[in-house]
């Protein structure tokens, strides 16, 4: 409820005051985190203990015992201290590359962030994307990976949400932050049907979907441990010292689907993208070539886990 | 190194075992800080409680279940309530935060709890220096905010595991840097004049001397060891023999007591006449009473403080806080040459029946010997030769105590010889009383100051005598002269064993310039003393306004080194960029400026036709930076050096057609 609220008056707030939001608008990596763009709050704990300092320093006053005071003094100063240690620990830090993975509409999204230490170590930096939230540690003039999975909800592209980078380093007292808009869209696939027709011209002998023996021979081998008796090429092992097996090719791709946009009358194009992307993923299931027409774009028949990708990343990108 | 995705977690994660071990040895120093004042059973219990929860948890993660933890409250409260009667006040306060948080650690399972303990912890070394701000105990307690941060510091995520050791490292770094900063606040926080609330009674009184004393009452005193006093000399520090520091002048005598006279105090001081006098200083440890000692015979009394009668020395309020002050006194003199029958009265009053042999024996010394200073001589020598030996452990005395001690027992130690001597010189009517202080003390020769212990506290006796005054006699020092030279414990032998070896007692007597020197420099660093702070800088009185503008100014100053600090980038200078954007500046003011993207030797060839005058300079600088940059991997010093030397006098010129 509270929390609620508290989204509304933000979500104003970055409307109507975006000086004062510190929100940032879409830049273009890399990202480099500095001193204008680092902002540091004490934590709601940070608070808390400020108060019992406060209590402990009165109280020292009060009794006139300095050596109470000296030890709030120190306390105070190290507490102070840690402030500069927390915008130490983001200053320099640099967000160089984005990978995004494929994925379909609903499926989470692998998105794999690169992140580039400067010139000096870090620990407990935390990143927070879309409600995830996910801590990591740096080496000095390293770079690490951090994963994390994107929630996708619609195929078409998605822009990459703001995503925010902070510490409490090094003892919990402040947060220091900083928030990152990267000028990026992931692609996300559509959806496939669940059931439906098999395409049109599939006029395939289903015993012939089945993956079998190819018949042609590509060529010989030597013998191993457990090859059919039968496969044993007899005349051509007598003109060598060891035993030569017949090899076959590979079962030969099915005939090839030629996947049309213009072939499914009466569908709304929604539902068009589905099957399609239905058939696309069948197809590559069962290695089959296809070719796919699309108001767009005319894909030519091909095959492979590239091809597919191309197909579904145009299925994504249609109006 | 690659971090796999996680979904947020819980919002208040579980208690890593680390963190939890650091938490446990802050609750652990926490006690140790605190056993001096807490009772012993009480420090045990919860000392045990304390292991049985790191076990218990190193076992099973789990809270302790709630059988366990509301007994255990229930017992701390009804412990504290019959120890000390009530909950309120600063011990049974100090002693309910320990308690509270020792249990606090059985139910410390979410990260949240171990924050709060930590922060807690730091509250509950605090309390403990309110009731002994020691060096020691003040160390423990810094030594204590180590694992109190490291606790903080091991709720991070992603940190890499290290050993417990390690683990308090950036604590100390962490503190260690902020050392200066908080010893600038220590000096320049604005100190309470007055304190804003009152500040409840004292912390139990410890034995010290008072204004009554019967003979055996300094057993406790003079075996215990605590520092009373130190003593600052301008000039050379008075012998041995003469170290007696004055506190209590006992009048009355009731048979078994000597006690001060209250209404004495209303008077003015007794006339002296001194010829010469010197001046020292005195760092009183707290002992909760008013009266300050004083070498021999003051002349001054100092701030807050009056002389009295007898010339005590009175404070205006208990001394709680280590009183440091000045006064002048003297070693030769002559006090109160007439004596007024009031006092004559006072200092011959004997109470009745009581010790019927010393009394009839103080008469005969005046019938026979008559003179009074023949008379204490007299008794000196009865003390001297009598048979009388020096010991801690005296025999126990009846009701005639005297008459016990000197015709029966003859074992004493000061209280005893002061007492009887006394009464034998009063029975023999001569004016007399009691005067308790400190006799001698330990010359430190590091610090060049006088220590005196709580054990050379000491019991003699003044005369007056016509023509002299009162006149001080030590009836002790009759008995063994050692007592003056060595102190109490050497005088008793080492019959009590009590202060260990002579090494150690020795070591501790060097030792104590550190508490001598933490005492004046942190714990006697007063409003007062902050008010003279910029005495040489020429400024006499800084009132709290400076402070805080001082206070603020240098908290401006830290605050920008340590932003300094934050915002330097540690990254490796590289002489050859620098070179070439230096290139690029003066090219672009002569009218040649590098394009995105343009390498520099397209660059400087093209700057080369585009200024022809320059044209040879120009190439020559060109191949200077190709050499530098691409002969070797890292430039070579001396080809940079030839690059440096080079752009040193180079200069272009904006060149303008003409047309």
């Amino acid at each position: 409820m509270v929390t609620d609220r508290l989204r509304r008056v933000q979500a104003w707030a970055e409307r109507r005051l975006p000086a004062l939001t510190r929100y940032r608008r879409p830049e273009a990596l890399p990202i480099a985190l500095h001193r204008r763009r680092i902002y540091i709050v004490p934590t709601a704990f940070g608070s808390g203990f400020a108060v019992l300092l406060l209590v402990m320093l009165v109280g020292a006053l009060n009794y006139a015992n300095n050596a109470a005071l000296l030890l709030t003094c120190l306390v105070a100063a190290a507490c102070a201290a840690s402030m500069l240690v927390a915008f130490r620990s983001l200053d320099g830090l640099s967000l160089r590359t984005i990978h995004a993975g494929q994925a379909i509409a609903g499926q989470p999204l692998p998105l794999t962030l690169e992140l580039d230490s400067g010139d000096q170590a870090r620990s407990a930096i935390r990143l927070d994307i879309a409600g995830i939230s996910q801590a990591f540690a740096l080496e000095a003039r390293d770079s690490t990976r951090v994963t994390v999975m994107l929630d996708t909800e619609l195929r078409g592209w998605l822009a990459l949400p703001r995503l925010r980078i902070w510490s409490t380093w090094p003892l919990g007292l402040f947060r220091a932050w900083s928030w990152l808009h990267p000028q990026m869209a992931v692609l996300v696939w559509p959806r496939a049907e669940a059931y439906g027709p098999p395409p049109l011209h599939a006029s395939d002998n289903p015993h012939q979907a089945q993956p079998q023996q190819g018949d042609d021979l590509a060529g010989l081998r030597s013998y191993r441990i457990g090859d059919p008796q039968r496969r044993i090429a007899w005349k051509a092992s007598a003109r060598h010292n060891d035993l030569l097996v017949r090899e076959y090719e590979p079962p030969r791709a099915q005939e090839h689907w030629q996947l049309d946009w213009r072939t499914m009358p009466g569908l709304d194009s929604e539902a068009r993208i589905a099957r399609l992307a239905r058939w696309l993923g069948e197809a590559e299931a069962q290695r089959r070539q296809c070719s796919l027409w699309l108001p767009s774009e005319d894909i030519p028949r091909g095959s492979g886990p590239m091809h597919y990708a191309h197909c579904m990343s145009a299925l994504a990108k249609l109006p | 190194m690659r971090f796999t995705f996680r979904r947020t977690p819980s919002p208040q994660p579980s208690l890593g075992q680390r963190p939890f071990e650091l938490l446990c040895l802050t609750v652990g120093l926490v006690l140790v800080v605190h056993a001096g004042h807490l009772p012993w059973w009480l420090s045990g219990g919860l000392a045990l409680v304390l292991l049985w929860r790191l076990r218990q948890r190193r076992r099973r993660v789990g809270a302790a279940p709630i059988w366990v933890k509301l007994p255990l409250m229930a017992l701390l409260v009804a412990a504290l309530v019959f120890s000390y009667g009530n909950l309120f006040g600063r011990e049974p306060g100090a002693a309910l935060i320990v308690g509270m948080l020792v249990l606090k650690l059985l139910e410390s399972e979410r990260e949240r709890d171990a924050r709060v303990g930590a922060a807690f912890a730091c509250f509950a070394l605090m309390s403990a220096l309110l009731l002994d701000q020691g060096l020691l105990s003040t160390l423990i307690v810094a030594l204590g905010l180590l694992p109190a941060l490291a606790t903080l510091h091991a709720l991070q995520p992603a940190r890499a595991s290290r050993s417990l050791a390690w683990e308090l490292l950036p604590a100390l770094r962490l503190l260690a840097v902020a050392l200066p900063l908080a010893l600038l606040a220590f000096v320049l926080v604005p100190r309470l004049s007055s304190p804003l609330w009152g500040t409840p009674n004292a912390p139990t009184a410890r034995t010290g001397l008072s204004d009554r004393m019967s003979p055996g009452d300094f057993t406790e005193l003079l075996t215990d060891d605590r520092p009373a006093m130190r003593v600052d000399f301008d000039h050379p520090p008075p012998t041995p023999a003469q170290r007696y520091f004055r506190a209590y002048v006992l009048w009355h005598y009731d048979g078994r007591n000597w006690s001060g006279l209250d209404r004495r105090r209303g008077l003015a001081p007794a006339e002296i006449d001194a010829p010469d006098s010197f001046a020292y200083r005195i760092s009183l440890e707290p002992n909760q009473q008013r009266v300050l000692p004083a070498l021999d015979m003051p002349l001054t009394a100092p701030d807050g403080a009056r002389l009295l009668a007898d010339r005590e020395v009175l404070a205006d309020k208990p001394v709680d806080t280590t009183r440091n002050y000045a006064l002048r006194s003297t070693l030769r003199y002559r006090l109160q040459p007439s004596l007024d029958q009031t006092s004559r009265r006072l200092g011959l009053q004997l109470p009745g029946g009581f010790n019927p042999r010393t009394l009839t024996l103080g008469r005969q010394w005046r019938q026979r010997y008559g003179n009074d200073e023949a008379i204490a001589q007299i008794g000196l020598a009865l003390f001297h030769d009598g048979g009388f030996s020096y010991t801690l452990a005296p025999p126990a005395l009846g009701r005639d105590a005297m008459d016990d001690f000197l015709f029966t027992t003859h074992q004493g130690f000061c209280e005893h010889y002061a007492s009887a001597f006394t009464l034998l010189m009063r029975a023999a009517g001569i004016p007399a009383r009691v005067v308790t202080g400190y006799q001698g003390g330990y010359w430190n020769t590091l610090g060049h100051y006088l220590l005196v212990r709580q054990s050379d506290a000491h019991a003699w006796v003044e005369l007056w005598l016509a023509g002299r005054g009162w006149v001080r006699f030590d009836p002790t020092a009759a008995v063994r002269p050692e007592r003056l030279s060595l102190g109490a414990a050497a005088a008793a032998g080492d019959q009590e064993g009590w202060s260990g070896r002579d090494w150690l007692r020795e070591w501790r007597n060097r030792w104590d310039v550190v508490n001598r020197w933490w005492n004046q420099g942190v714990i006697g660093f007063d409003a007062l003393r902050q008010r003279g702070l910029l005495t040489p800088f020429g400024i006499s009185e800084v009132d709290s306004t400076v402070l805080a503008a001082l206070l603020a100014a240098s908290g401006g100053l830290f605050g920008g080194l340590g932003l300094a600090w934050a915002l330097r980038r540690r990254g490796k200078r590289d002489r050859l960029r620098e070179c070439m954007r230096q290139i690029e500046g003066r090219l672009a003011r002569a009218g040649v400026e590098r394009r995105r993207g343009e390498g520099p030797q397209h660059y400087l060839q093209r700057a080369a036709r585009a200024l022809p005058t320059q044209r040879r300079k120009i190439e020559k600088l060109m191949a200077n930076y190709l050499e530098a940059s691409y002969a070797q991997d890292i430039p070579a010093p001396e080809s940079l050096l030839a690059l440096r030397r080079e752009l040193r006098d180079f200069r272009p010129r904006r060149v303008y057609k003409e047309y």
